[in-house]
């Protein structure tokens, strides 16, 4: 399926894959700081691919990376096959929640229908009836309708979370980028939000980029683990990355990993972590 | 008591006065600040800069003040410095807590440096008085040319740009990441506000351009989330204080803003006991 072409401008470029996202030889430096390189990574359609690693080692960093808003220092960059761009319609993003003035004249419908569309020109007049139908629709995949016209303000952590994927899928994306879109939430709600996004990489063939310091609410729906340490960084599928050798290695201390009735729990980051906050 | 009242609250005579050019040129010129400034309402208070707004006016006072100084038109002068301090504040970007420090500062700065230039000027008092309190008087032809133009202007950038901003002023963090340049439009959202509050200023004077600018907003979000309702009921709301506070200052031939700001008051007055009624109808059920 890969063949590889040439540019007019005589450039070698990367070949031509059908994977929704493609990082050859990335690496992002802010001055004299490396944050990463050399990275590899292609995500296939309908993958689920979990970004872990403390603050400062650049998870959000790669989601900024891809959604087009920060060049890369060195190596290329393909998003469904074309160079990101801000605004491309080909992917979705899920933000964390946050919370949002009580007051904030802003409706339900309206946050997803922006996602649709808000970043166009005019006031879309015409295929008004068309945008609504997709909004409708957006939100009833989520099981959003029953609060589609409420104030976003005045919706639970939870429901503005439903509210954020559907805002996220209605454009038909075929990457979603999610940023820890689970944080603050309480369990039931983590496990709605991820059920929701696993059911449209499975309809759908989204890939999925999951930016995440907690690895279980998501662990059996991930394909494969980016596990990112101060530069240096492990690919793989969790049973691989996550064990007390690679992670050990990847932090330069002696990390245990530790299956517990289904749950991973990682012990001797968490001070690692801390001081990553600190100097971040 | 009640001879301040009946002077306050008369009618006599208002018929005679509505035909008179210069009072439909101030009613004309109502009607449109009060589109274009109930137009812009609801995203200013998306975006919180009710303070940043009250910045804006102050130093479209000191623009006017400067400009009625060296003898050139005071809306020029108002359009400057709003449109300058509209630039400052947008700038400053969206980070709320460092932003207000920053308008008092240029605020006090601005006002202070106003009243000394209106100190120089030797011209007619009312000229000054006009700029703070507003004057209905003080609209003529020329300035209906230049509301209209600046008018235009306002409402076709709003309607180029008016899902983009809703976007940026509601949901920003979002809005970036789907490649909204949210920095540049909060600069052209402060412009439209510099340019609008210079407009306002003239008519309700430097003090109460929140009247018009910030209430009917504000009125507008306590009843409805809907966007586009808020737009449309912060315009009505904009019209019923603006023209509605000139009409009822005719007969007592007392300054318009008390006026305007007393209706403006009422209409959010009232949107917040509909708003509470409605919450409790909600619990009840």
């Amino acid at each position: 399926m890969t063949s590889s072409h040439t540019t007019t401008s005589g450039v070698s470029r990367l070949p031509v894959t059908t994977s929704a996202v493609t990082l050859r030889s990335a690496a992002v430096r802010f001055g004299s700081r490396t944050l990463w390189e050399g990275l590899d990574l292609d995500i296939e359609p309908g993958e689920f691919v979990a970004v872990l690693g403390p603050n400062g080692s650049g998870k959000t960093t790669l989601v900024r990376v891809l959604l087009g808003l920060l060049p890369l220092s060195a190596g290329e960059v393909r998003v469904g096959g074309r160079a990101p761009r801000r605004g491309s319609p080909n992917i979705g993003y899920v933000p964390q929640q946050k919370a949002l003035d009580p007051d904030l004249p802003l409706r339900g419908r309206d946050l997803v229908g922006l996602g649709l569309d808000g970043h166009r020109l005019g006031l879309g007049v015409r295929g008004m009836r068309a945008r609504r139908e997709r909004v409708d629709r957006a939100l009833e995949a989520v099981g959003g309708s029953a609060y589609a016209n409420s104030p976003v303000g005045r919706l639970s952590g939870g429901e503005q979370q439903r509210l954020r994927v559907a805002q996220a899928l209605v454009g038909d994306p075929d990457v979603l980028l999610c940023d820890e879109p689970l944080l603050s939430l309480d369990l039931s709600h983590q496990r709605t939000v991820t059920r929701l996004i696993d059911e449209r990489r499975r309809t759908a063939d989204t890939a999925v980029l999951f930016v995440t310091h907690e690895i279980n609410p998501v662990l059996p729906l991930v394909d494969r683990v980016l596990y990112l340490v101060d530069g240096r960084f492990r690919i793989g599928p969790p049973e691989e990355v996550m064990t007390s050798d690679v992670l050990s290695e990847l932090y330069r201390t002696r990390v245990d990993v530790v299956k517990v009735r289904g749950r991973l729990v990682v012990v001797g980051a968490e001070e690692l972590d801390e001081h990553h906050e600190e100097s971040a | 008591m009640s001879e301040v009242l009946s002077r306050l609250f008369t009618f006599s005579g208002t018929g005679e006065l509505l035909a008179l050019p210069f009072v439909q040129n101030a009613l004309i010129a109502c009607a449109v600040l009060g589109l274009v400034a109930g137009a812009l309402t609801p995203l200013i208070i998306s975006r919180g800069m009710a303070f940043a707004v009250h910045g804006t006016a102050e130093l479209a006072f000191t623009g006017g003040a400067a400009a009625l100084l060296v003898g050139i038109g005071v809306e020029i002068g108002a359009v400057v410095g709003a449109v300058v301090a509209g630039l400052v504040f947008g700038l400053l970007g969206l980070r709320q807590r460092e932003r207000d420090s920053v308008i008092g500062v240029v605020l006090a700065f601005g006002l202070g440096l106003g009243v000394l230039l209106l100190a120089l000027y030797s011209g007619r008092a009312s000229n000054k008085f006009g700029l703070l309190t507003g004057s209905i008087v003080s609209v003529d032809s020329t300035n209906l040319v230049v509301l209209a133009i600046v008018a235009v202007l306002v409402i076709a950038a709003l309607t180029l740009l008016y899902r983009p901003l809703l976007f940026a002023s509601t949901d920003p963090d979002v809005a970036l990441a789907r490649g909204v340049p949210v920095r540049f439009l909060s600069l052209v959202f402060a412009v439209l506000i510099g340019l609008t509050t210079a407009l306002a200023v003239p008519i309700v004077g430097a003090v109460l351009v929140l009247a018009v600018m910030i209430a009917p907003g504000a009125s507008a979000a306590r009843v409805t989330a809907n966007p586009l309702l808020a737009t449309v009921l912060a315009v009505l709301f904009a019209e019923l204080a603006l023209v509605g506070g000139t009409v009822m200052s005719l007969a007592p031939g007392l300054p318009v803003s008390g006026y305007v700001a007393g209706i403006a008051f009422l209409c959010y007055v009232g949107c917040r006991v509909v708003a509470r009624l409605r919450s409790r109808r909600v619990a009840a059920a």
